[in-house]
C-alpha cells in the first residue's frame, strides 16, 4: 500500500521504526496545547489603539469601514452606502439571528433575502464572527448562519462586526473559535470552511500590476457596530 | 510537465534573444525586492519569525510520519477521503477516479503547482474532461498552452498585448473590435468568462498552502478569490497536497502564514487565507459535498535524512527567484521544469534527477541572496554546492570541467607551487593589457570576454601584496 510505502521511506530516512510511545505522547501533548510562538507587538496596544489599527489596515488594503452606534443603526448605513456608490438596494444576507434581529423595516427600500449567495446578487451582507487588528483580517467561519457563498459571489460585499469581537491577532481569534465553536461532524471545533479575508479581491497576474475585483468582491465594507465601552 | 531542463543551455540563449522576455524581466524586476523589503521593515519581528518558520518545519520534518498519520485521521474525523499516493503516476489515477465517479464534465482548478509537477490536466483531457485554470495567470497560460515561468505569478512574462491577443483568439463570441483600453478591461472580460465556468464545474481542484494535523485542514492562500470559488461551489473538491506541506497546528500555521505573504508578494497577508476541513455539514447551505485530498509523495520521502531534507521546509513563497540575478536575466521557462529558480535548480535534480537537471544547481552565482530571504532559512546555495559535488562524483560534469578542477586542484593542494602560477599569471595579464588596462579576450576564455572585459592585473599578486603590507606594518 501507499501509504506504508511512503511511511516507511521517511523512517528509514530518520533512521527509526515507528515513533517510540513516550515520543508520540509528547508530540500529542504539544498538539492539545497548541502552543503560540512568537506575536508581533504591532497589536499588542490599549483597546482603542487596537480598533483604530484594525481599521486602519481594513483601509490600507482597500477596504471601506464605517462605525455606527449599535445594530439599529444599520439599515441607514447600509442604506447611504449603497446609495453613495449607486448600487441596487436588494441584497443577500446571511441567516445569522443577529442580523435578522436588525429593525430592516426603517429603510423599507432596502430589500435583504436570507440565506446562500446567488450568482446574481451584485450586492451581499455577512456577519462578521471577529476582526483581527494585526492586519485589518476578518475571520469569517461557515456555518447555517454564515453561508460562505456570500463571501464570494457578490460585487460588493458588506460585513457587520461588533467591535467586541476585534482581537489584536490571529491567535485570539481561534481560541475564540476554539471556545465558542463545536462541530457534530468530526467532533472538534473547526467548522467545513473557515475564511480569513483581508480587504477586496485582487490580481497583479497582468504585467504585475494590482487590479481590485478579480474574481471576488470588487467592494469590501465593514460596518462595525461600536458595543464595545472599553474602545471608545 | 515534458522535461526541457537537459536543455537549459539552449533555453538560456533562446530566452537571451527573446526581447518581449526581456521587457517584461526589465518591468518586474525591481517590484519584487521592494515590495517585501516594505513589509518586512513594518515587522520588526520579521527576522525571529524566519527562526521560527525554520524550527516549525524542521520539527515536523523530524516528525513527519507521526504528523501524517495524525493528519489522516482527522481528515477522516471531519468526513473527508485521504488518497495516499506515492507516486505522479497514482496521483493522476486517483484524481481521475474521483472525477470519474462524479461524472465530471468540466473541472476548475486552482492554482497548484503540484498540479503541473503531475500533469493533471493533460491526463484529465486525455480522459474526455474538460480542466479549466481560473487563477488568471494559469488561464492565460492554459490558452496559450505555456507553462507557467514563476511559482507566484505564472504569467508575468507576458506582456498586455499577449493577453489582448489571446483572449481575442479564444473569445470568439465576442465582438472581434471590442478595445481593451485599460488592465481592467482585460480582467473583467476573464472574471465573466471564468465566473460561468465556476458555476458549471463538478469538480474543484485546488493545491494546498499548508495541511494541518491538529484538525485536519487544507489551507489556501489566494488574493483573486479563484481558489475559493473553486473549492465552495462544485458538489466535489479535490485538494492536491505534497506530503512536507503538513504542519502541526493552528499555531503552527498562523507563525508561517506570517511570514508567507510578506515574503512572496510583499503583502502583511493574502486576501484570501481559507481553511478547509472536511465536507458540508448537514446544515450548511453551500460548500461541497464530497472532500478529498490526494497525498502525493513523488520523491519527497527520498529527501528525509539526506542534506535536501532542508529543502522540504520550503513553503513557495518565490522570494529566492525574486531576489535571483540569475533567474531575472534568464526568466523562469529556462529551467526547463515546473519549480524555475534557487528553489526549483536544488528541488529539481531532486525530483527528476541530476542527471537530467545538472545544469540547474550550476547556474548560480552563489551570491547568497537567495538563502538571505528565504522565511525558513533554507542554505540554497550550499544545497546547490551539494548538487555539484554529486554530479561530480557520479561523472556527469562535461570533461573539460573536470579536467580544469583537476587541475586546479592539484595547485590547490601545494600552495608554493600555486603562488608561482598565480605570479606568473599575474605578470602575464599585466604585461598583454598594458596598453589598454584591459583584456578584450583571452584564450579559453572566449564566452566569458564576449560579453565583457578584464581589467588587467597590476602585476602583483594578492599573497604578494598582502605578504608585503604586513611586513611594511611591521617595520
Amino acid at each position: 500500500m501507499s501509504k506504508d510505502i511512503i511511511l516507511g521511506a521517511i523512517r528509514r530516512g530518520l533512521r527509526r521504526g515507528p515513533l517510540p510511545e513516550d515520543q508520540a505522547m509528547a508530540l500529542r501533548a504539544r498538539l492539545t496545547a497548541h502552543p503560540r510562538h512568537l506575536i508581533p507587538a504591532r497589536s499588542r496596544v490599549p483597546r482603542p489603539e487596537q480598533i483604530a489599527l484594525f481599521i486602519r489596515n481594513i483601509e490600507k488594503e482597500f477596504g471601506t469601514c464605517t462605525r455606527v452606534p449599535d445594530l439599529a443603526a444599520i439599515p441607514d448605513a447600509v442604506a447611504d452606502y449603497l446609495a453613495a456608490q449607486n448600487l441596487p438596494t436588494d441584497f443577500a444576507m446571511a441567516p445569522h439571528p443577529e442580523l435578522e434581529s436588525i429593525p430592516w423595516a426603517t429603510r423599507p427600500l432596502l430589500a435583504q433575502r436570507p440565506g446562500r449567495a446567488q450568482a446574481t446578487d451584485v450586492v451581499s451582507l455577512q456577519h462578521g464572527y471577529s476582526g483581527i487588528a494585526e492586519t485589518g483580517t476578518l475571520m469569517l467561519p461557515a456555518s447555517a448562519h454564515r453561508p460562505t457563498t456570500l463571501n464570494l459571489l457578490s460585487d460588493t460585499f458588506m460585513v457587520v462586526l461588533r467591535a467586541t469581537r476585534i482581537v489584536g491577532a490571529y491567535e485570539e481569534a481561534w481560541d475564540l473559535l476554539r471556545a465558542e465553536n463545536h462541530d457534530a461532524r468530526s467532533g472538534g471545533f473547526m467548522p467545513r470552511n473557515v475564511m480569513l479575508v483581508t480587504g477586496p479581491s485582487r490580481s497583479a497576474d497582468i504585467e504585475s500590476t494590482l487590479e481590485l475585483g478579480a474574481h471576488g468582491p470588487r467592494r469590501l465594507h465593514v460596518l462595525l457596530v461600536d458595543d464595545d465601552p472599553a474602545a471608545l | 510537465m515534458e522535461i526541457r531542463s537537459p536543455e537549459f543551455k539552449a533555453n538560456v540563449t533562446h530566452a537571451l534573444a527573446d526581447t518581449r522576455l526581456q521587457k517584461a524581466l526589465e518591468f518586474t524586476r525591481p517590484a519584487f525586492p521592494s515590495r517585501r523589503a516594505a513589509a518586512v521593515a513594518n515587522l520588526p519581528e520579521f527576522e525571529q519569525l524566519r527562526d521560527i518558520g525554520r524550527d516549525i518545519k524542521n520539527h515536523t520534518l523530524a516528525n513527519l510520519d507521526f504528523y501524517l498519520e495524525t493528519y489522516a485521521a482527522s481528515v477522516e474525523r471531519a468526513g473527508g477521503v485521504v488518497h495516499w499516493c506515492s507516486t505522479a503516476d497514482e496521483a493522476r489515477t486517483a484524481v481521475l477516479a474521483i472525477c470519474e465517479k462524479a461524472g465530471a464534465k468540466t473541472v476548475t482548478k486552482g492554482k497548484s503547482m503540484i498540479s503541473e509537477e503531475l500533469g493533471i490536466n493533460d491526463h484529465l483531457e486525455a480522459h474526455g474532461i474538460t480542466p479549466v485554470e481560473t487563477d488568471l495567470g494559469e488561464y492565460i497560460l492554459q490558452i496559450r498552452n505555456e507553462g507557467p515561468s514563476h511559482i507566484i505569478a505564472p504569467a508575468f512574462h507576458l506582456n498586455r498585448d499577449d493577453w489582448e491577443e489571446s483572449f481575442r483568439k479564444v473569445h470568439t463570441d465576442l465582438p472581434a473590435d471590442r478595445v481593451f483600453n485599460e488592465r481592467r478591461d482585460i480582467l473583467t472580460e476573464a472574471r465573466t468568462r471564468l465566473r460561468e465556468k465556476f458555476l458549471a464545474a463538478d469538480v474543484g481542484i485546488t493545491g494546498a498552502n499548508f495541511l494541518i494535523a491538529e484538525t485536519g485542514s487544507s489551507v489556501i492562500v489566494t488574493n483573486e478569490g479563484n481558489g475559493d470559488l473553486t473549492q465552495t461551489l462544485p458538489r466535489v473538491h479535490i485538494a492536491l497536497a505534497s506530503i512536507e506541506k503538513i504542519v502541526p497546528t493552528l499555531e503552527d500555521a498562523t507563525s508561517l502564514l506570517r511570514l508567507l505573504a510578506r515574503s512572496a508578494t510583499g503583502q502583511d497577508f493574502s486576501v484570501y487565507t481559507t481553511f478547509s476541513t472536511g465536507a458540508r455539514r448537514t446544515e450548511d447551505l453551500d460548500g461541497p459535498s464530497e472532500y478529498h485530498v490526494v497525498l502525493i509523495d513523488n520523491g519527497r520521502s527520498n529527501m528525509i535524512g539526506t542534506e535536501f531534507q532542508d529543502m522540504l521546509r520550503c513553503i513557495r513563497c518565490a522570494a529566492c527567484m525574486n531576489h535571483c540575478p540569475v533567474y531575472f536575466t534568464v526568466g523562469g521557462h529556462a529551467y526547463g521544469w515546473v519549480y524555475p529558480g534557487p528553489m526549483g535548480s536544488v528541488l529539481t535534480p531532486s525530483l527528476i534527477g541530476v542527471d537530467k537537471a545538472g545544469h540547474l544547481p550550476n547556474a548560480s552565482t552563489f551570491c547568497g541572496k537567495c538563502e538571505s530571504v528565504c522565511p525558513v532559512k533554507i542554505p540554497l546555495p550550499s544545497l546547490m554546492r551539494h548538487w555539484r559535488e554529486r554530479e561530480f562524483e557520479r561523472h556527469l560534469s562535461p570533461a573539460a570541467a573536470r579536467t580544469n578542477l583537476a587541475l586546479w586542484a592539484w595547485f590547490a593542494k601545494r600552495p608554493q607551487f600555486y603562488r608561482i602560477a598565480t605570479r606568473i599569471g599575474a605578470r602575464l595579464l599585466a604585461f598583454l593589457g598594458r596598453k589598454k588596462g584591459r583584456l578584450i579576450s583571452l584564450p579559453f576564455a572566449g564566452n566569458w570576454t564576449a560579453g565583457r572585459d578584464l581589467p588587467t592585473p597590476e602585476g602583483e599578486t594578492f599573497f604578494a601584496r598582502y605578504a608585503r603590507e604586513q611586513r611594511e606594518k611591521k617595520s
